[in-house]
């Protein structure tokens, strides 16, 4: 089902959350809403599910007002971080809750209750463990669980907040593939929370870069990792080096000296170029580039990552080099950015 | 932690960081017999000098009977009562925020720290049929002071925190996301009560009972005030140990003593026991 988000606001007391953010989720899509925390990513969430109302704006499940709607009767899937099952639950009784509270018209019988309660756990890999307790789960037990509950009232929309912050790095890897083929498989149209860069780009279709309350960016993984639409998401979005440098006529100099990239119709003066450790290239021939004195080198996975000081004022920028390479041995290199962006001067974040 | 348990079998001695454990359990076992097992173990002494005919003649007599009634079944209603209403009040000062909530959270205190004779006279005042609560009732035909009615409503006064502060800290613990989840998934108000709030908060419930049912058997002071304690109908046996007491009769009192002591023991136990299934049964500990 297509959700829509439109020119939605949430103050809490005199706290705004969320400034007017607008969002069109295509049906089937697997979103995820990534930010640092306090970006509004968690309220959006909630307000999507109805456990918040907003304070403007209004929220479409379809071409249906959901704003007016309760919880209950947006008929979604919610995960918690924290999984939120219901500890006096065996697993089965867990998954069945959703079913099982129906009133008598809707509700399925026993045997087709119990019927689907043991397809969800096959889906969830947990199958033999339905008398089991969540105290007597792992985290990544309990999180399936808490995902075959959701899924037991085959909601419209599935919502999961931080659905494996909870978890150990290798569980998390895991659940993660394991999410996608989910998805791929059940088709629901789902919006995930998370913090984790590298979940969110790994495992979305659209990426939805929030901060302070408002929507930076939303796009591809691809789109949001090569073109990040504003320092913040260059910043936040992978690893970059930002460096102070000023324009005159569409020339980037770097303390008065050219640096031998063009930006056209950039504004003269002050700017900010971010480009990547990995997109740089080493400029052994004369030529015009930036001249960096190496401070130091570390062994960086596959590569060999160089800190350099940069300009007048010495500012830092990282670059990735291949392991066998001799670069920067001598304690000086020339570099100059293979992909660039170029942002009028802001103060550096981070 | 429970495969440590279970793997190393049982043991007194759990491997542990802080040491002192022989000190620690030398002192309380010592404590507790200081304390508590050496009265007790005095009352039955007492009570062995009678023998078992002696024993058995003091303990069904017909009016330590119905005294042990009175006390027990009082405290059982009072303490039934006091559940559902403690549960409330529990609920209102963790779940809302509103002006004297600290307030009336302190005054949830006050039958603890209230001297009992205190609140038995003003309890009296008010409850007797020229009192103001008394004074209504009485048209209606309903009786409260110098009746069983009046006992149990002294003993819900003085049982009412101990229900409170044992369901307090748990349901501010209780999870609000597990509400959310049940909402999520359909349930309403009614059904997320029932089925998640309430089977959460059970074992916490269960103590409080049993906390408040101890206090409420043992309770002397509040109810000899409103009780009017008439042999057969509102003596509870505290009152009838006293009396024994003051004609010397030490063997009758503690006869009637090692009666109360057996019947709150067993009541006790049980509860402890539906206690622990109940922990198990709703996934506390392991």
């Amino acid at each position: 089902m297509d959700v829509r988000v439109v020119n939605v606001k949430k103050e809490f007391q005199r706290f705004a959350a969320l400034h007017d953010v607008s969002l069109d989720i295509r049906s089937g899509e697997l979103i995820a809403l990534l930010g640092p925390s306090g970006s509004g990513k968690t309220t959006l969430l909630r307000l999507i599910a109805g456990l918040e109302s907003p304070t403007q704006g209004s929220i479409y499940f379809g071409d249906e007002d959901a704003s007016t709607k309760s919880v209950q009767e947006r008929h979604i899937g919610f995960v918690f971080q924290h999984y939120a099952l219901f500890r006096h639950m065996s697993v089965l009784e867990n998954i069945a809750f959703g079913l099982r509270i129906r009133p008598r018209a809707t509700r399925p019988n026993a045997a087709e209750i119990q019927r689907r309660v043991s397809e969800l756990l096959d889906l969830v890999q947990l199958s033999g463990l339905q008398g089991r307790y969540p105290s007597q789960l792992s985290g990544g037990q309990r999180q399936r669980v808490a995902l075959a509950r959701a899924l037991a009232i085959e909601p419209s929309v599935l919502l999961l907040d931080e659905p494996f912050g909870a978890l150990d790095a290798k569980v998390r890897k895991e659940l993660r593939g394991w999410l996608r083929e989910l998805h791929d498989r059940t088709g629901h149209t789902t919006v995930f929370v998370t913090h984790d860069q590298e979940e969110a780009l790994e495992l979305a279709d659209r990426v939805v870069v929030m901060s302070q309350g408002r929507i930076e960016q939303v796009g591809t993984p691809d789109e949001i990792y090569d073109t990040p639409n504003s320092p913040f998401v260059f910043g936040f979005i992978g690893e970059s080096n930002a460096v102070a440098v000023s324009v005159n006529s569409g020339q980037l100099y770097l303390a008065d000296r050219p640096i031998g990239l063009h930006a056209d119709g950039a504004a003269d003066g002050d700017a900010t170029l971010f480009f990547r450790p990995h997109d740089v290239e080493i400029v052994t021939g004369p030529g015009p580039s930036i001249p960096g004195v190496v401070v130091g080198t570390r062994r960086h996975g596959g590569t060999r990552r160089i800190e350099t000081e940069v300009g007048a004022s010495g500012q830092r920028v990282e670059i990735d080099v291949s392991v066998d390479a001799t670069i920067g041995s001598t304690g000086r290199l020339a570099l100059r950015p293979r992909r660039w962006r170029l942002f009028p001067s802001v103060p550096l974040r981070g | 932690m429970t495969s440590i348990g279970l793997a190393g079998g049982w043991r007194i001695k759990q491997p542990s960081v802080i040491p002192g454990f022989g000190l620690a359990l030398g002192f309380t076992l010592t404590y507790l017999s200081l304390i508590i097992l050496l009265p007790l173990a005095g009352v039955v002494w007492r009570t062995a000098s009678l023998g078992w005919s002696g024993f058995w003649a003091i303990a069904l007599d017909e009016r330590t009977v119905s005294a042990l009634k009175t006390s027990f079944g009082t405290s059982l209603v009072a303490a039934a009562i006091n559940v559902p209403f403690g549960v409330l009040v529990a609920w209102v000062l963790t779940r809302y925020r509103f002006p004297g909530r600290r307030i009336l959270d302190a005054i949830v205190d006050l039958p603890f720290a209230l001297p009992t004779a205190v609140a038995g006279i003003a309890l009296t005042a008010l409850y007797a049929p020229n009192g103001w609560i008394g004074g209504l009732l009485a048209p209606l035909g309903i009786k409260v002071a110098y009746t069983p009615l009046g006992i149990v409503i002294a003993l819900i006064f003085i049982g009412l925190p101990f229900v409170v502060r044992t369901v307090q800290p748990v349901m501010e613990e209780l999870s609000r996301e597990s509400e959310e989840a049940a909402a999520t998934l359909g349930a309403n108000r009614w059904q997320t009560v029932r089925r998640v709030i309430l089977p959460g908060l059970m074992p916490a419930i269960l103590t409080g009972f049993a906390l408040a049912l101890a206090r409420a058997v043992g309770e002397y002071g509040s109810v000899i005030f409103i009780a009017g304690n008439i042999p057969y109908v509102s003596e509870i046996a505290p009152l009838l140990i006293v009396i024994r007491l003051q004609e010397f009769n030490y063997a009758g009192a503690t006869a009637v003593a090692a009666a109360m002591l057996i019947v709150s023991f067993a009541m006790l136990l049980a509860i402890n026991l539906i206690q622990a299934w109940s922990r198990r049964r709703y996934g506390y500990g392991g």
